[in-house]
């Protein structure tokens, strides 16, 4: 049977490829990989250097590489094998979270661990060693990878696991795609017997109290907490603390259904400025009328309440929006938290979705994972030139001050030295990236060096 | 994901030839999840494979393949008897194979026109030869049949293509006319442009219609024995225009 695939040229889609941020934007080649014999048999002639990449919903530029070639991973999504008994699911990296919730709920299982959105693909979450509520329970996606396959632009193919290849298996989790392309993996997923989540919201005023929240919720299985940054006085860091274990009263197993909404347009640059975030954040706050709410809730609202409007990034404009997501080691965490607030509220830059939560600590196998035990905090700001970008410089300074580091999947902004500073692994992890393949984000940090 | 309405408890066993492109695959997935059982031909074993292991995974209560040149006629009644056998038996038979082929190639050398019309027309009326007897010998069965929207009307950017297209789509009406009265349903699916490996090199290929829509419209058209599926639905008015601009206007277009 003929195969289109097989004898056409590398595509010559030249197109500007958005993370979620939409900050920056580059023009790239977008090659789609459909099979996992398309790499490196496709990027062969290439030039301009390449990146494998998935559903593009890191935030900044370490999904974006400037006038190379994006192997868009998306099309390469089957399932592989599937251990009922164990939960080890696997499948081809371009699969995404949602594909493999709509496989595995019906059958009783879940993903370990859940970012804030299901729209990621299994590559990009190792790849970015992805964390979510029950990091303090779970570690990170890349402590539930049992193995990987990794294949290198040189063509030849490496199974990593914690016990082969070991030290490409750590390079590759959080290694952000500059290792090889990841093929396929094996997931390890958790069994459920319902769809809900029991669900507990506790406000709070203060780093103190979400402190003694965080210690007395040691045991549940997932917190994250909300946070009101455009507040000061009396009301500064309160917030929502938000806490929930996966309900062991047996249910209905049905898959999702699909999400209709879709943001329809642009919204002008003005329509998040200081007055209407601070207006959202206190109508947030008072939604939850009393200081404890007990709920069962599905799964969805409470993993991805973002997820129910598709493009919701469009509500920051075309500007787009910066992210900052730092984690502070216990030492100094919360004189950090609150030296860094105080400094977002002071600058009356805007933020809605400002997510506080405290690291466990399960180590991550990854050599360049983000995580470590301490508080994280993460913000975003609609970008405005000249009063975001300093802000961002303060803040990333500050976190270096504390000890801290910054997140590279939601970084536009981190300075060269500044990364260093946060991984001074780098050049070590660098040896083990493959030639052909590097991206925006890595250039940028690497750069002087 | 679409379910079937009949709540039948054999699962139906369903033929697929070019089992590896990509609204194939898409529409196989939705039938491996209702738990149906595959015969899959393609070219590519290692594609073939991948495809299969998904399949079966998904939920396909039974998945055999063979690995097959569609263009060598001369095995058609050999490898279908082998995949009736496989099935114990065929409800339908999905013909999803296909190439686009270089237009302006095709313009400067008839061999390259020639080999667009054999995969796309001359094959396909040897499988179907094949399978429309077999239905009618059994007076049941459903042939689901990708042609294209590029049949409805020739122009310039891609008549070889059209061409081909459009004796199949001529072949199948005439099909249908024929087994309608023998309890045999034919299908004649007409995609626009769909987000696949075919059209993946395309420019604006982007902003084409996503393959599993488009799976699950064919799934429901099949369930509900249509004659002829336009997909997504906007090409059958676009098409009903196109095919009435008057030919002395249409020859100035550029399309």
């Amino acid at each position: 049977m003929p195969d289109p695939t097989a004898t056409e040229e590398a595509s010559q889609v030249q197109a500007p490829f958005e993370s979620w941020g939409r900050y920056p934007t580059y023009g790239a080649k977008l090659l789609p990989l459909h099979w996992q014999s398309d790499f490196p048999a496709l990027t062969a002639d290439l030039h301009n250097g390449a990146l494998p990449v998935g559903m593009g919903r890191s935030y900044g530029d370490v999904c974006l590489l400037k006038d190379g070639n994006l192997l868009v991973t998306t099309a390469m999504n089957r399932l592989i094998n599937f251990d009922a008994e164990t939960g080890l699911l696997t499948a081809e990296a371009g699969v995404t979270l949602a594909q493999i919730l709509d496989f595995a709920v019906p059958r009783g299982f879940f993903l370990p661990v859940s970012p804030g959105t299901k729209y990621v693909t299994l590559g990009g979450a190792i790849a970015n060693d992805i964390h979510g509520k029950n990091h303090h329970t779970a570690g990170t996606f890349g402590c539930h990878i049992a193995q990987l396959e990794l294949v290198r632009s040189d063509g030849s193919h490496m199974i990593c696991s914690p016990t082969e290849n070991p030290e490409f298996y750590s390079a590759t989790i959080g290694g952000l795609g500059l290792t090889g392309v990841i093929t396929w993996a094996t997931l390890r997923l958790k069994p459920i017997v319902s769809r809900k989540i029991d669900y507990e919201g506790i406000q709070f005023h203060g780093i103190d109290e979400f402190l003694d929240l965080t210690n007395q919720a040691h045991d549940v299985e997932y917190t994250v907490s909300w946070v009101d940054v455009t507040s000061t006085g009396r009301n500064f860091a309160r917030g929502v603390f938000m806490q929930g274990d996966h309900s062991t009263k047996k249910d209905d197993l049905k898959p999702s259904p699909k999400p209709k909404l879709v943001f329809p347009f642009e919204a002008p640059g003005f329509a998040l400025n200081a007055l209407s975030v601070s207006l959202f954040n206190t109508a947030f706050f008072h939604k939850q009328i009393h200081k404890r709410v007990v709920a069962v809730q599905d799964y969805e609202p409470f993993f991805y309440p973002l997820d129910k409007v598709l493009r919701w990034n469009r509500m920051y404009g075309k500007r787009g929006l910066l992210q900052f997501q730092y984690v502070i080691p216990w030492e100094h965490a919360k004189e950090g938290t609150i030296a860094i607030l105080h400094e977002v509220a002071k600058s009356g830059l805007a933020s809605f979705l400002a997510v506080l939560k405290a690291f466990g600590d399960a180590p991550s196998p990854g050599m360049m994972s983000f995580p470590k035990p301490g508080i994280t905090l993460a913000l975003d700001f609609p970008i405005k030139p000249d009063k975001s970008f300093p802000l961002f410089q303060r803040l990333a300074d500050m976190t270096l001050e504390f000890g801290g580091r910054l997140y590279p999947a939601k970084d536009a902004a981190m300075t060269a030295p500044q990364f260093q500073a946060f991984y001074p692994q780098w050049q070590h992890f660098a040896q083990y990236r493959d030639p052909l393949l590097t991206s925006s984000f890595w250039e940028r940090v690497t750069q002087n060096s | 994901m679409s379910t079937t309405p009949h709540t039948t408890t054999t699962p139906r066993k369903i033929l697929v030839l070019g089992a590896t492109s990509g609204i194939a695959e898409a529409t196989c997935r939705i039938w491996a999840f209702q738990g149906a059982s595959l015969f899959l031909v393609a070219r590519n074993a290692e594609k073939l494979a991948a495809v299969a292991a998904d399949l079966k995974t998904r939920g396909a209560s039974y998945v055999d393949t063979a690995v097959a040149d569609l263009d060598d006629t001369d095995q058609h009644p050999a490898l279908l008897a082998h995949a009736v056998n496989s099935l114990t038996g065929m409800d339908i038979a999905y013909l999803a194979h296909g190439i686009l082929g270089d237009q302006i190639e095709a313009e400067r050398d008839f061999n390259t026109a020639a080999q667009i019309l054999h995969t796309n027309f001359v094959a396909p009326v040897s499988l179907l030869t094949w399978l429309a007897n077999f239905c009618v010998q059994r007076r049941a069965g459903t042939i689901a049949v990708i042609s294209s929207v590029a049949g409805d009307r020739g122009r310039k950017s891609n008549y070889l293509y059209g061409s081909s297209k459009a004796g199949l789509s001529a072949f199948l009406g005439g099909l249908r006319n024929r087994v309608d009265r023998e309890g045999v349903t034919v299908l004649t699916i007409k995609p626009g442009p769909v987000k696949t490996a075919m059209t993946a090199n395309m420019p604006k290929s982007e902003k084409f219609a996503d393959v599993e829509s488009v799976a699950e419209s064919i799934v429901s058209a099949i369930d509900k024995r249509k004659d002829i599926l336009y997909v997504p639905f906007q090409w059958q008015p676009i098409m009903f225009i196109i095919r009435n601009i008057p030919e002395r206007i249409f020859k100035k277009l550029n399309l």
